[in-house]
């Protein structure tokens, strides 16, 4: 049978997936940043930049989000999956212009509404393909 | 500490190619590693979560996954540490969109119809406007 219509749980891990990314690379981000550059003679540094305490926060929140993420793909198609999280960057967006009042510029807005209804169109639509009844199982 | 050297529009292509095509190979093995396992919450349900684990960790299609999601998180610190988030980010993102709706309509054999399509590319428009 056709998953096509999510049930409540479901919605709830799609949502934690949407959160955790974008919060863990904004984490990433700022640890990364703060580092001298490191070049690929010396790759090794990019280990030791695992062990600082922005990317490992950063790294805790990528683990919550990559659990949930292959717990989605084991009931919905990548196809599915992706644009549906992407919802999380406008959550991002609007915390950031309503709780820290940073402003939010034309274009941003623009995109904001640009994924809503990227997210909506997916959304309406199943979940997985259906695949046909293999032989034998009928 | 100084800022980071400049780099020539190659190297940035190259950087972000490599995170898109490491990403884009990671996450179709991952999604065909779980397609192949089934429904977790169903295997949770019939094995627990020590079942759900071994499932998922006795896959070896998984770990392929794994590593090269691995390699587009190196990929990307490394991106991070020579480009500004404010190009990396909605270049990686966006692109990742598309070349992941390509692949898995190529390897993953999904229904990637009309909706699926206008759905990757408004996203796709909106993740790189809203994170430039």
């Amino acid at each position: 049978m056709a998953h096509e219509k999510l049930k409540l749980n479901q919605y709830a891990i799609l949502a934690v997936v949407s959160v955790s990314a974008p919060l863990g690379d904004t984490l990433l981000d700022r640890g990364m940043s703060r580092m001298p550059a490191i070049s690929l003679a010396h790759a090794g540094a990019l280990v030791a930049a695992v062990f600082t305490p922005w990317v490992i926060a950063g790294i805790a929140l990528l683990i919550c989000f990559f659990a949930s993420y292959i717990t989605a793909l084991s009931w919905a198609d990548l196809t599915y999956v992706l644009p549906a999280t992407a919802f999380g960057n406008v959550l991002v967006a609007l915390l950031s212009r309503f709780w820290l009042h940073e402003q939010i510029s034309l274009s941003r807005w623009v995109g904001i509404a640009l994924i809503t209804v990227g997210v909506g169109f997916v959304a309406q639509g199943p979940s997985l393909t259906e695949r046909p009844a293999v032989e034998g199982s009928r | 500490m100084g800022p980071a050297p400049e780099v020539n529009h190659w190297a940035e292509a190259a950087m972000i190619a490599a995170v898109v095509l490491c990403s884009t190979t990671g996450e179709v093995l991952t999604a065909a590693a779980m397609k192949s396992i089934g429904d977790l919450d169903e295997v949770r349900a019939h094995s627990g979560m020590k079942g759900a684990i071994r499932a998922v960790v006795t896959c070896p299609l998984f770990f392929a996954g794994v590593g090269f999601l691995a390699l587009a998180f190196f990929s990307l610190l490394f991106a991070l540490n020579h480009l500004p988030l404010s190009l990396v980010a909605p270049a990686s993102a966006s692109l990742t969109l598309v070349t992941n709706a390509i692949a898995a309509k190529i390897f993953l054999k999904e229904n990637v119809d009309r909706r699926r399509w206008t759905a990757a590319v408004l996203v796709c428009i909106g993740v790189y406007l809203l994170t430039h």
